[in-house]
Order: structure tokens, then sequence, then C-alpha cells
């Protein structure tokens, strides 16, 4: 009976674990897509359920050549963010792999940094550094910038890949006479070829949605969208913010989607 | 790891492969050079030259008036208190949302609780900027939680949601909870449940099994999620900015407009000094404890 009771009673302990559970779930997915049914908004200023549907948000987004300008900057930006970082990042990842446990360690105490320290700090100390250089307001300037932000990510992701890969394979391919390079190039780099593109993609997307040091450092002809967004924010809650956002969610959900397939692949790989 | 096999450094020549294998280990560390540079000469460099400001007058002379004078001052003291309590409160949000969350995903089956994990990878992905808005747009004055509430009648008038400390923790929540679920679920999922069936079969009982068996062998992830979410929340600045209204300033914001508004470089250098102090400080004790590549690596 006792037995029974108990079954029974854990039955009822999962089911409200499970409820909560998805409630949790639901907090963290759903909210961000309410911009979607915002953005085709026909009212001109922000009311839920949409009493009227249009595209004027979108067309003032589009039709607009500030926003577009902004647009441009922020995907060349992050384009050549991602085609920096990613290499940067997965050398950086392997050398790391071999170097002593100690080595190891003090570097990615200092890879962390970027990611822990307040992001406001960085972005003035990069300012007048970039004073100084005369790269403020200049797409180099933030493209290095966000290099620097967006490599950790690359590092992590990469290592953490490599971590999973017997290096064994590389050494029998160089013992059957491979050089180094070409060991690396044809035996390590397919197999660690996903956790690389995960992280060009995790690269591209910390650029692409960096605020504050974009805040600060970029400018004038060469705002991104973000550094706009924010300062319209700030202003009012303008509409076309929805249509810009339900754009950036776009992006953001088909990274992740990519990502997920490469997972999905490399398990199949695997097994 | 290491391409050497460890165990086969005995012998003669022994010291000769330890050698060959630390000349092995300085080459390669070479590889990782053109990163770390990076890092050093875009985020190290400029923020140490912005602390080293915190400690000369405006004369230029070696001082500590900047440190006396934040301590000393009602305002930035204010601003402390509101950030520790922001942080703090954001934190327990997310333990108490995340830990459940997390013991209901590791009990799942493998293949559903990857398909879940989308719910939480989602918000990760996700533009801190367009989820800020998302919230502004459902907590404002004639949001969806208002609406809702007044026409079920609720509430007779609309709840102060957004444009203050409500706001601006819910906002951070959402963001951050992210950052402690991600380790925590990592570290749960390498849990062998066998170890909790063997502590009931020798004689604990299920709630004792959890503690002193599943919730401590999940403590690492717990404490990688938890330094995560509060060094991170020290240092926000997007979410209050945008939620708090201008009502609440939090460390990250009170650094910037002092050097914006009032050009007073040595007293934001001071404050963004103890700030870092603090970061590092907890990260350095979590470094001790589980070692930094716990933080981030699964």
């Amino acid at each position: 009976m006792a037995a029974i009771e108990m079954v029974g009673k854990r039955r009822n302990n999962n089911l409200w674990l499970g409820f909560v559970g998805v409630c949790i779930l639901f907090f963290l997915a759903l909210p961000t897509f309410i911009v979607i049914p915002m953005s085709f908004s026909g009212a001109s200023y922000l009311e839920f359920p949409p009493e009227s549907w249009s595209f004027r948000w979108y067309e003032s987004y589009f039709g607009s050549s500030e926003w577009m300008r902004s647009t441009r900057t922020s995907l060349l930006v992050a384009f050549l963010t991602t085609i920096i970082a990613t290499p940067l990042g997965s050398i950086a990842a392997y050398g790391l792999t071999f170097t002593s446990a100690r080595v190891r360690n003090a570097s990615q105490l200092i890879v962390v940094v970027p990611i822990l320290v307040p992001v406001i700090l960085i972005a003035i100390g990069v300012f007048h550094l970039y004073a100084k250089l005369g790269l403020n307001y200049t797409i180099t300037g933030i493209v290095i910038a966000h290099t620097s932000l967006a490599v950790p990510f690359v590092i992590i992701t990469v290592l953490a890949g490599l971590k999973n890969y017997d290096f064994n394979q590389e050494l029998a391919a160089r013992s059957l006479g491979a050089s180094r390079p070409r060991a690396l190039l044809t035996i390590t780099l397919p197999q660690v070829k996903f956790s690389i593109q995960t992280g060009a993609l995790l690269a591209f997307i910390t650029s692409l949605d960096e605020v504050v040091v974009s805040m600060f450092v970029s400018g004038g002809e060469n705002a991104t969208i973000t550094r706009r967004m924010f300062n319209s924010l700030r202003d009012q809650v303008d509409p076309t913010i929805a249509a810009i956002s339900t754009c950036l969610i776009f992006v953001s959900v088909s990274a992740l989607v990519t990502v997920l397939i490469f997972n999905k692949n490399q398990n199949k790989d695997q097994s | 790891m290491n391409l050497a096999t460890n165990n086969q450094l005995e012998g003669l020549n022994s010291t000769a492969l330890a050698k060959a294998r630390r000349k092995e280990g300085r080459l390669f560390f070479n590889l990782s050079l053109p990163s770390l540079i990076t890092i050093l000469i875009v985020v190290f460099i400029p923020v140490f030259w912005l602390s080293s400001l915190s400690f000369f007058d405006r004369a230029g002379d070696f001082s500590w008036e900047n440190y006396e004078r934040i301590f000393q001052s009602q305002l930035y003291i204010k601003t402390f208190i509101v950030t520790l309590k922001i942080s703090f409160i954001t934190l327990f949000f997310c333990i108490l949302l995340g830990y459940p969350l997390c013991y209901w995903l590791s009990q799942l089956p493998d293949r559903l609780a990857s398909i879940l994990m989308i719910f939480v990878l989602l918000p990760f992905w996700t533009s801190i900027l367009v989820r800020t808005y998302a919230w502004l747009v459902i907590l404002q004055r004639n949001g969806i939680i208002n609406d809702t509430l007044l026409s079920i009648g609720w509430i007779d008038e609309p709840l102060q949601l957004a444009h203050n400390l409500t706001g601006s923790i819910i906002g951070m929540v959402h963001i951050l909870l992210p950052f402690f679920i991600l380790p925590l679920f990592a570290s749960m999922r390498s849990i062998d449940n066998n170890f909790i069936r063997a502590a009931i079969s020798l004689g604990s009982t299920p709630r004792g099994a959890f503690w002193r068996v599943f919730f401590k062998m999940s403590l690492p992830g717990f404490f990688a999620g938890t330094v995560l979410v509060f060094v991170l929340a020290l240092g926000t600045y997007v979410t209050p900015a945008l939620l708090g209204g201008g009502k609440i300033q939090m460390l990250a914001q009170r650094i910037d407009s002092t050097i914006m508004l009032y050009s007073n470089w040595g007293a934001a250098s001071a404050l963004g000094v103890v700030l870092l102090v603090l970061a590092f400080a907890i990260i350095w004790i979590f470094n001790r404890a589980f070692g930094i590549d716990k933080l981030f690596m699964r």
C-alpha cells in the first residue's frame, strides 16, 4: 500500500515538475516572438493583438536610407568579423590543446575576459584608444573591436570540439607519412569542421547583435543597426523597431537551426 | 589530450622526451598568439588604461582621492547598493527557475531533452536588444499583461511593470537565465542516476539521496551558472537602461554618465575598478575551486 502511494506521489511530483518546466521554457522562448505580430500592425502605436494589419513598418524600414545604410554596415562588419575571428580562434584552439595544462589554463583565463569584463569598460577604453589611432567611426575599428569580442566564442566552441577528437588519428596519419599540415588539414579539420562552423555562426551573431561597443566606436556614416536601434528605443517605442527586430530574429533562428543541423550530422557521422 | 602518451615517459630518454614535449607545447602556444594578442590590445590595454586613471587626481598626481570620493558620495553608494541588489535578485530568480528546469530536463530521455533545449538556446542566440524591446512591448502601460489583467477584471488600473525596478529584473532574468541553465544542465546530464538508486538502496531516503548525491554532484555546474549570471549581471548596461526608464542606474550606466555627462574620468574609473575587482575576485575563487574551463566548456 505504502509503495503504491509512494509511486502515486512520485508521479504527481513528476507531473508538477513537468508543468513548471514547460512554463519556464515558455517564459524563455515565447516573449521574443511577440514582436513578430507587432511588426505587421497597421496602427502607429503598439497594440496587441493588432486591430489592422499592414506592411507599413517594413516599408518604413526598407524605405529609409539611414536604416538601410546601418543595416549594410552591420552585415559587412559581422561578415568581416566572422572571416577574421574564425580562423584566428580555430588555430588558437588547436594550438592550446598541445600546450601544458598550466599554459592552457592561463590562456583560457585571458580568453574568457572579453566575455566577463563589463562591456562598458571595454567600450570606453577602446573609444579612447581609437581616438589616438583615428579608428573611431571606421569599419576597420569596429571590426577589430568585434573580433576580440567574437574570438573567445570561437576558441571555446572549437576547444570543446577538439576535446571529443582522438588525436591519435593525426599521429597515425603522420606515422604513415603525412606531413603535419597535411594531417591537420585532411584528418583533423574535417572532424572538427562542425564546431568551427558553429563558432563562425556565433562570431557572426556576436558581432551583429553587439550594442555597447558599437555605441561608442561606430557612428556617422558607419553607425551599426544596433546603435541606431538603441538610440531610437531610448526616445520612443517606434514600431519600425518591431520590423527590424523581426528581421534580426529571423537571422538568429536561421543561425540556430543551421547549428542544430550541424550537430545532428555530426552525431550521425560519429555513430 | 597531449600528443605524447604521458605514461611512456619513463626509461632512459625520459628527460629528452619531456624536453621535446615542452618544446612542442611552446611551439603550439604560438598558434594562439594572434588571438591572445588581439584580446590583449583591444580589451586588456584599454581597460587597464581606463583603470589607471582612478589613481590620479585632477592635477595628475597619484592619490586615493577618487576612491575616497566614491565611498563618501551618497549617489555612488546608492549605485553600488542598487547594482548588488539587482544582481542578487536576478541570480535568485535564475536559480529558482533554472534548477528545477534543468533537473526536469536531465530526467527526460536524451532525445526529448535535446529538443526542449532549443527553447533555451533560442533566446541565447537572439539579440539582447530585440529581447529587451519585446519586454518593453509586453510590460508597458497598455501592453499585453496589463490589457489581459484589466479585461478579466483582476486589476482596476494598469500595473507599473516597465520603466522601473520590476521591469529591469524581469528583463535581466530572461537574458541571463540561459547562462545559468547551460552549464548546470551539462553538469546534471553527466550524473549517473544509478548513484541515486545506490544511495536509496543503501538506506537513504529519496530526499536525502537527492541532496547528498544528486545536488552535490551538480554543484560544479551550479556554481559555473551562478558565477556567470552574477558577474554578467554586475556589468549589465542595455537592459536596465531601456527597461529601467532612467530611474534605475546600475554601475555600468553610472560609469557611462559620469564620463559622458560630467567628464569626471577619475570617479568613473574608480567605479570601474571596483566593478572589475569584484568580478575578478569571484572568477578567481571559481578558478581555484573548479578550474576556469568548467565555466564554459561542456
